[in-house]
């Protein structure tokens, strides 16, 4: 019986079955790094959602017209859908939800690190949704196939609706570049602050990341950072060419032997020190999350009293 | 600030007239009825549904994975159960 294994024996039973592809569920046995590693990444991965709602957020009161702020509305609002799924399936590890949201905001959970750039004028909307959805769902499609059945199948759903926010992010870039040499330069502008922060979306580079390596055996992760960042630039490049914008990268050139873009290097300072809280809005973000928790507390407190005095009619 | 959080509930999903609710996955509310506006909100943005079941999680019972080899092993031993078990000899049509 299972029950009666060594912690070794289940080990070895469950590298077996995710050799398999057999998915792991919520009440399977697992290896506790296993169910951490999960907790951490998918936990950042809700916070990401929810953090990346603030950017954003920022234009919709501003956006040009109607048709750009109902659209804008409604993928601020599925972000918020995802930070959900996502919320759901680590608790389906026994991560408590509120302590999960109370570490993003005492700094000891991370999110990922292109929300703490700000979003300067209307063009970044288009960046955004081009680039950073663009390589965000480079990095979540391997991720609807993860050995997790729960993080699995909240993957498949947000990438079903992360395709319409890289559509509306490229239409808002290919309209401001064929506009006048105003609206150009703001494409333009948006797409070499973006950029590089998009790139650094993918993680530091293979050798320096002393996560990538359990995750692949386990199946959580099925490609290595490098490999998702060279994907992403070999597909963006072309389509900036075809809009006529240019990638702010002196060294980007296309490798004929290869058939692959060789691009230049990455500022991994900068990376280290946005990801280390000191990036320009770091604070900023952190600082409006708490509050808007903090500020909705006797909301959600007012219900749950509202919800027990209704109880306790009925059952008088 | 109190510590009391909302309730967890399973969601389940009937995609269209004709079809069985399927489970979609878990939210949080402070009553059923907040539970059915927020699964409205969060897994049906576009139009996956035209009806909603919420049942509070922990009235869910589910049987253990360890004993999973126990409880179907006796389905597996009963392949005569399945059509292609039987031999139909050629001819034989409507069968």
């Amino acid at each position: 019986m299972v029950k009666d294994l060594s912690i070794q024996e289940l080990e070895e039973r469950f590298q077996e079955k995710i050799n398999k592809d057999i998915k792991i569920e919520p009440n399977d046995w697992m290896p506790d790094d296993y169910r951490q590693t999960l907790i951490r990444q998918i936990s950042q991965h809700a916070h990401s959602e929810i953090v990346g709602m603030l950017p954003e957020g920022n234009w919709i009161t501003r956006a040009p017209n109607l048709r750009r702020k109902a659209v804008l509305l409604a993928k601020v609002q599925d972000e918020a859908g995802h930070g959900l799924y996502l919320y759901s399936a680590a608790e389906t590890l026994g991560a408590d939800r509120e302590e999960t949201i109370d570490d993003l905001h005492s700094g000891k959970a991370k999110y990922s690190s292109i929300f703490n750039y700000p979003t300067l004028t209307w063009a970044d909307m288009g960046a955004i949704g081009w680039l950073v959805d663009g390589a965000a769902i480079m990095n979540q499609v391997p991720l609807c196939r993860c050995s997790y059945g729960p993080y699995a199948r909240a993957m498949v759903r947000v990438c079903k609706e992360e395709s319409f926010h890289q559509r509306q992010g490229f239409e808002i870039m290919a309209h401001l570049a064929q506009g006048s040499p105003e609206q150009k330069a703001m494409a333009q502008d948006a797409l070499n602050r973006f950029w590089w922060p998009a790139l650094m979306m993918f993680g530091p580079n293979d050798a320096e990341s002393k996560h990538t390596l359990q995750s692949m055996k386990w199946k959580i992760k099925r490609h290595t950072n490098d490999e998702l960042r060279q994907q992403f630039v070999d597909v963006t490049v072309p389509q900036a060419e075809m809009i006529g914008l240019t990638i702010p990268d002196k060294d980007l050139k296309f490798n004929e032997k290869t058939g692959h873009y060789e691009f230049g290097e990455i500022n991994w300072d900068e990376f280290w020190n946005v990801v280390k809280g000191n990036g320009p809005c770091n604070k900023d973000r952190v600082e409006t999350r708490r509050k808007a928790k903090e500020n909705g507390a006797w909301v959600r407190e007012a219900a749950l009293a509202y919800s027990e005095k209704r109880q306790n009619r009925k059952s008088a | 600030m109190s510590k009391k959080e909302w309730p967890l509930w399973e969601v389940f999903i009937r995609s269209k007239a004709g079809l069985n609710h399927k489970h979609v996955g878990s939210l949080r509310a402070a009553d059923a009825e907040m539970a059915i506006d927020n699964a409205r909100d969060v897994y049906t943005r576009r139009s996956e549904g035209i009806s909603i079941w919420v049942v509070p999680s922990a009235q869910i019972t589910a049987s253990d994975p360890t004993d999973a080899d126990a409880l179907f092993e006796p389905a597996n031993t009963k392949i005569y159960r399945h059509p292609t078990f039987y031999d139909v000899p050629d001819g034989i049509s409507h069968m």
